[in-house]
């Protein structure tokens, strides 16, 4: 049922012995291309600051990727340029939310844009898990951080290294056009290769919950 | 006691897209609350999202800075966030609060409610140490949300043999209802047309598949064919989901079936 999974080391295995090597490999072969800017340092200086230049900069760089997105989610235009303003919107006043241990910005404003999208088609609600309190004012850990704000970039590379086929499969299901049952009867669509890329992720996040 | 049934990737996936229907995001998002596995893998796989999204440029028009720039007001403090969120989330009518109404234009309920996916760490939540299996009575975030109340509150009705079961309000396309199976008590023989999805809450079934405890999710799709049977000692309440009605294979439940909704 879970397609090509089986052809790929389980996620939640046993630990194969060079899997450290080749994450490291990945890191390493991307390293040139992660991007300059550090959105996580600009999002901080929103939310401690309020700085409104960092505002500028993560507008200038997330306000067109927010519009593009909803634009091949199937909104119009200027609706999504409306949407792309509030989605930054939220992001500039509910900046206290943000936690860069736990998502680097592109993946928070995905899911402000997301969640945009759903009030716009006004299809139904979408529950929300319950929240975890990660502990009273644990201190982040900065290497956590780092790593955080660096998986984007690591997935944007990977991304681009799949078949065109593939990636657009990938990106059809987060622009929403895709059922949960046709990503499941969806052979083309990479899910190995996914779970790979987001195992650096994955130990993250587990570790920080457990 | 640990969970042994997971979400299936395809659900996480179009949870994190938000393309499922009501009923099944209700069932993910309660299994989410209890899962540490499966709230790690969802978050991998909002992730991708950012990733599509880095993707997707399209310019904009040129005043949009400016635009942007004059809209910015003083950004809410945690606290308040935290508020308005707890209020939007016990009472989608009659909402008040201007945190939660004061960044998208014309936002309904729906839009309230979903915006809160932004917000994972409002901070709102006290015993997050805790195991965030239920006890007797003691449910999930979401799902209490839906019902109003814990299982107190419930109002189920009777299916026959023990059995009963509560509908949940949700949208079209799925339905989500409450289940109800007394300990030792099978639930009628049916197949389905389309996925259906079972959270155990309380106690555990059994059937030709497995063994499903707390927490654990059984994702059944139209070939299986399956008599669940609550465990002996304890009855057994369930999430079910499904997106298409239920087939039994006996004649009186078929007939019941348009009564029941089930």
């Amino acid at each position: 049922m879970l397609l090509d999974l089986t052809l790929h080391q389980p996620i939640y295995g046993p630990k194969p012995a060079n899997r450290r090597m080749s994450w490291r490999g990945v890191a390493n072969s991307v390293t040139g291309r992660i991007e300059q800017t550090d959105f996580t340092a600009l999002m901080l200086a929103v939310r401690d600051q309020q700085d409104r230049a960092a505002f500028a900069a993560l507008f200038q760089h997330f306000a067109p990727r927010v519009k593009g997105f909803l634009m091949k989610s199937g909104t119009e235009a200027a609706l999504a340029e409306d949407c792309a303003q509030d989605v930054m919107a939220v992001l500039w006043n509910k900046a206290a939310q943000f936690d860069p241990a736990r998502a680097s910005v592109a993946t928070w404003v995905f899911t402000i844009a997301r969640n945009r999208r759903i009030d716009i088609a006004r299809r139904a609600r979408r529950p929300e898990p319950e929240v975890l309190d990660w502990g009273p004012d644990t201190e982040p850990d900065q290497a956590e951080i780092y790593e955080a704000g660096q998986e984007t970039a690591r997935l944007v590379a990977a991304l681009s290294d799949l078949p065109e086929k593939q990636r657009a499969l990938i990106q059809r299901a987060f622009y929403g056009e895709l059922s949960h049952s046709e990503i499941a009867a969806e052979t083309g669509l990479p899910l190995g290769t996914i779970k790979s890329r987001i195992r650096l992720a994955l130990e993250r996040l587990r570790q920080n919950l457990s | 006691m640990s969970i042994r049934h997971h979400l299936s990737d395809p659900l996480l996936i179009a949870y994190a897209a938000g393309t499922l229907p009501e009923a099944f995001s209700l069932l993910v998002a309660t299994h989410v609350s209890m899962c540490d596995t499966c709230r790690a893998a969802l978050a991998a796989f909002e992730t991708v999202g950012g990733a599509v999204l880095q993707d997707s440029a399209v310019p904009l028009a040129e005043d949009a800075l400016a635009a942007a720039m004059a809209r910015l007001g003083a950004p809410e403090k945690r606290e308040a966030i935290a508020k308005s969120d707890a209020g939007a989330k016990s009472d989608a009518g009659a909402k008040s609060d201007a945190g939660a109404k004061s960044d998208a234009g014309a936002k309904s309920d729906a839009g309230a409610k979903s915006d809160a996916g932004a917000k994972s760490d409002a901070g709102a939540k006290s015993d997050a140490g805790a195991k965030r299996l239920p006890k007797p009575g003691d449910l999930p975030a979401p799902l209490l949300d839906y019902i109003g109340g814990d299982l107190t509150a419930v109002k189920w009705r009777s299916l026959g043999m023990g059995v009963r079961q509560a509908i949940l309000p949700t949208s079209k396309g799925a339905s989500a209802r409450l289940l109800y199976i007394p300990a030792g008590q099978a639930v009628p023989d049916h197949g389905h047309r389309g996925t259906e999805l079972t959270l155990v809450l309380q106690g555990a079934f059994r059937d030709a598949t497995d063994r499903f405890g707390p927490g654990d999710v059984e994702i059944a799709d139209e070939d299986l064919q399956h008599i669940p049977v609550a465990d002996a000692g304890e009855p057994c309440i369930c999430l079910a989901a499904t997106d298409a009605p239920l087939r039994f294979s006996a004649l009186i439940p078929r007939l019941l079936q348009p009564l029941f909704r089930i």
